[in-house]
């Protein structure tokens, strides 16, 4: 027989049932910024322990925002927010000892060496002597900046002063990891290094990972469970194939021929039982459909009887770009050309 | 306690860093010295004007230069945490467990080491120059100590500012808008009695004047402590004032980001 708390389990707002097991924990963080910028407006997350987070959105959704005030950097004006099972407002001193935090621009002390860096940040967490240098070495060992360990850190690659980061925020061992942006600025091989090390600290050493990034491939790859937030919201949360398979059918991309057909074809598409929210890009048109096999010959006659020529069609299973579109109504590059912070 | 020791840390690191900078330590030894060589050639024949009370210029100018060439280092010390926040090192210090006081006292204790061996460093190439000490030890610490204790209050000044406008082009030109009027507004390089009444009124508000004053007064030969110790005080009080605006300016900055 199994027996049921209905205390946790029968929440009237929506939320989750409240479990140990969560490593971070926010409920309806509101953050203004001077000038009424409202960069978090009513934003909720729950990341199992152990595992890879995404939050996804373009510049501006409040990623950064977020990661600020679960990190301490930031307070939030109000809400509640929980890391490692403390009360981030309430106890910003016990939480920095148990995250590590990679922000977005690189942390490292560019004057430096990989070493010093490194050193500093052990005695911050109190580390001293033979345990000192022991954790020191065996980080620069991992992210293998042994031998670059004692140059000057400007003259490190930027993938290597981005593995520096991530070492600087392992030096105390912690239990929840915050990734801003990791990989932003790296080249693919960097990238790809990343990547793995990323998964590896998940999988290896069981370290619960928030990851930020506007990189839907990234979000794919790495993220067991994600969010997407637009505008200081959770537009959409679930693992990567829940929030695909919500969608139903196939993407159906038109290319056109002429860009000023765009709005014409947008109408025409619009008017089609078969086609579900036609969305128009420059010169290109996407919508959705059941069966996209079937639809993209109504489609073409459509468009060929109004006059508009098209370059080509694709039909594709839904991306992550696709959720994204679904649930935020704007593609990731004109959000990208609004957004601010 | 951890105040105590995160400040070392920093400390330690800020001096590292800047031994790094060979070129930056180069300016800071040799502009002191073409100070003392060059104001000391060039106005060697105003110890001539009566009343002037010295015996030769090079007495009188040393003590001035020391306070001259800390009060410039301390000015530019804000750009320190420009790089700082540029760099994103703040930001990783101030989700880490590290005191909040050591980032700013960090500095101020680099200043402060950095200011006694530019103060030592004049003095003896002062000597070298001929010039004399009657106040002998007591009147060079004395020196020393008011370095220090200007170097203090302006540092915290540059730092404030630094957090507030984090513009490296707003600290340089604040910097350069205050410090070269404060020298001329004091009696770094002229004595009181033949500066203008006006200037001297202005010069009794001016930090750099109660140092010069406190610093010069120590090193005769019978020091008047009537005249350090209130100077010594408006210098302590300044170090607290601004003490706390740089405190204030570092809470502005945790609300900001």
């Amino acid at each position: 027989m199994t027996v049921i708390d209905d205390r946790d389990s029968a929440r009237s707002d929506g939320q989750p049932a409240r479990q140990e097991s969560w490593a971070i924990e926010a409920t309806n963080l509101i953050k203004t910024y001077p000038g009424d910028v409202r960069a978090l407006d009513g934003l909720s997350l729950h990341v199992p322990a152990g595992t890879i987070f995404g939050l996804l959105g373009p510049n501006g959704a409040g990623k950064s925002t977020t990661v600020k005030i679960l990190t301490t950097l930031s307070r939030a004006d109000s809400g509640e927010a929980r890391v490692a099972g403390i009360d981030v407002l309430r106890e910003p001193a016990r939480v920095r000892w148990a995250i590590g935090c990679v922000g977005q621009r690189s942390g490292v002390d560019s004057a430096a060496t990989g070493r010093e860096n490194l050193a500093l940040q052990g005695r911050v967490f109190g580390l001293r002597g033979a345990e000192l240098r022991h954790r020191v070495n065996v980080l620069l060992e991992r992210f293998n900046l042994t031998q670059a360990a004692d140059r000057i850190t400007r003259t490190y690659s930027g993938g290597m002063q981005r593995k520096l980061d991530v070492a600087l925020g392992l030096i105390h061992d912690p239990e929840v990891l915050f990734l801003d942006e990791p990989t932003t600025g790296l080249d693919p091989e960097a990238r790809a290094d990343m990547w793995k090390e990323i998964l590896r600290l998940a999988h290896e050493e069981g370290i619960t990972i928030l990851l930020t990034t506007h990189y839907l491939e990234e979000a794919d790859r790495l993220a067991k469970r994600l969010a997407i937030i637009d505008r200081g919201r959770v537009v959409a949360e679930g693992s990567p194939e829940e929030l695909k398979s919500e969608l139903r059918g196939d993407t159906v991309h038109i290319e056109l021929l002429n860009a000023e057909d765009v709005e014409k074809a947008h109408g025409v598409l619009g008017r089609l039982e078969e086609l579900r929210e036609p969305a128009r890009e420059g010169n290109l048109l996407r919508a959705r459909a059941d069966r996209g096999a079937t639809t993209v010959p109504v489609a073409l006659a459509a468009l060929e009887s109004s006059g508009v020529k098209v370059a080509s069609v694709t039909v594709a299973r839904p991306s992550l770009e696709d959720v994204y579109l679904r649930h935020a109504g704007r593609a990731f590059r004109e959000a990208d050309e609004g957004g601010k912070r | 306690m951890k105040a105590l020791t995160h400040t070392c840390y920093m400390t330690v690191r800020h001096l590292r860093n800047l031994a790094r900078q060979p070129l930056y330590v180069m300016f800071t030894i040799v502009q002191p010295v073409i100070w003392l060589v060059l104001f000391g050639q060039l106005f060697k024949n105003v110890v001539r004007i009566p009343g002037f009370g010295a015996h030769a210029y090079v007495d009188f100018l040393t003590p001035g230069v020391v306070i001259m060439t800390v009060l410039f280092g301390s000015g530019w010390s804000g750009l320190g945490i420009i790089r700082d926040l540029d760099l994103g090192v703040m930001d990783r210090f101030l989700v880490s467990p590290v005191s909040r006081l050591a980032l700013v006292t960090g500095r101020l204790a680099q200043l402060s080491i950095v200011a006694v061996i530019q103060s030592v460093l004049i003095i003896i190439l002062g000597v070298l120059l001929g010039a004399r000490i009657p106040g002998g030890i007591t009147g060079v610490l004395a020196l020393i100590g008011c370095a220090v204790l200007l170097a203090l209050p302006i540092g915290s000044l540059s730092c404030g500012m630094a957090l507030v406008t984090r513009k490296e082009e707003t600290v340089i030109g604040a910097a350069n808008f205050i410090l070269l009027p404060l020298t001329f507004l004091s009696s770094v390089f002229m004595p009181p009695n033949l500066l203008p009444t006006w200037l001297l009124d202005l010069a009794r508000f001016n930090p750099v004047e109660w140092a010069v004053e406190a610093a010069r007064a120590a090193l005769d030969a019978h020091a008047d402590w009537t005249v350090i110790l209130p100077h010594v005080a408006l210098l302590v009080a300044f170090a607290v004032v601004t003490a706390g605006l740089a405190t204030r300016a570092f809470r502005a900055y945790q609300r900001s980001v």
